[in-house]
């Protein structure tokens, strides 16, 4: 017999929230971990990609929000792009940076770059940065 | 011929070396890089939120620069203003209710459709000059040197606004080669 689990019923708020701003159906996700194989920031994340994915799926919001890895994602979309599923998952990620931005809270303090920073990045570096971990 | 180019923020700054090089190349390969009038900022990273429809008004404006010179096509040097530039584009040319509303907000300016090109360096290079013109030119080639391409992120990717295979690139390393060095490979070059 074939079970059918309807989306809305099986995951927490933020997974729809999430699916609001990005149209995306985290579980649609099988949690086969190519997204964490390929991803190259990966190694500096306390929470691969997949885990993400799955705390979202089982609607662990405060789990997602101790973690550093929604704002170390580049959003290169190498993830996005190999998935199996074809979960998007840089939309996912950009989402979850979005509904902690829309609280006014900002990722980084323009005031706190040090001088140093300001001088050796490139221009292009901090208009990302400011763009994406900023209110 | 003259092609309209649009340079970003790093190109002016950090990256002066670049534009000046790009441009002077080329100058010498018959092609004059002109650059569009009164551009802004290209928004730097695409947004990806469904609902963000703010931050894709600073491409589309440079892109209505752009349709203004009546040129049909932008050559861009700067990787992450060709991936922004080019996914507001494809965004303007194939979601007719986000076109409306943002063709709508931007009263001020003509209606823009997705009409323009854009391009990156690379692909003018390739496509319509040639590896082998590029080899003809050369004064100096870059003998006994060996250089390890590096494609970044957004130049591949997605699939839509990739200049070349996403897993398998060859672009730059045609382009080494064409300069008369040698492409060496390395795990993570995009």
């Amino acid at each position: 017999m074939r079970v059918g689990v309807p989306s809305e019923k099986a995951c927490g708020d933020l997974a729809k929230k999430v699916k609001e701003i990005s149209k995306e159906d985290v579980l649609s996700c099988y949690q086969c971990g190519m997204c964490s194989a390929g991803c190259p920031v990966a190694f500096a994340m306390d929470l691969p990609p997949r885990q993400i994915i799955r705390l979202l799926q089982l609607g662990l919001e405060e789990d997602i929000a101790k973690s550093k890895t929604i704002w170390l994602c580049t959003s290169c979309l190498t993830c996005s792009v190999r998935c199996p599923r074809g979960l998007d998952l840089a939309k996912v990620m950009e989402a979850l940076r979005l509904i902690s931005l829309r609280k006014n809270i900002d990722y980084v303090r323009p005031a706190e770059i040090s001088r140093d920073a300001l001088a050796e990045l490139p221009q292009i570096v901090l208009v990302s940065s400011l763009r994406k971990h900023t209110a | 011929m003259e092609l309209s180019y649009y340079p970003g923020c790093t190109l002016k700054t950090r990256a002066k070396n670049f534009e000046d090089s790009a441009i002077a190349s080329m100058a010498a390969l018959g092609i004059n890089l002109k650059e569009i009038p009164r551009w802004n900022c290209c928004g730097a990273v695409y947004s990806l939120a469904d609902d963000d429809l703010i931050h894709q008004l600073a491409p589309v404006r440079d892109l209505i620069r752009v349709k203004e010179q009546e040129q049909g096509k932008v050559i861009v040097l700067c990787s992450l203003c060709f991936n922004t530039l080019k996914r507001a584009n494809l965004l303007m040319r194939n979601d007719a209710e986000k076109r409306k509303t943002l063709n709508s907000f931007m009263d001020e300016e003509v209606d823009y459709n997705g009409e323009v090109e854009v391009v990156h360096l690379l692909e003018v290079l390739r496509d319509d000059i040639g590896w082998k013109t590029v080899s003809d030119k050369l004064k100096v080639p870059l003998k006994h040197l060996k250089l390890a391409p590096y494609y970044g992120c957004t130049l591949l990717r997605p699939q839509e606004v990739a200049i070349d295979q996403m897993e398998r690139p060859t672009i730059l390393h045609q382009l080494v080669q064409a300069l008369g060095a040698e492409p060496i490979d390395f795990p993570l070059r995009h």
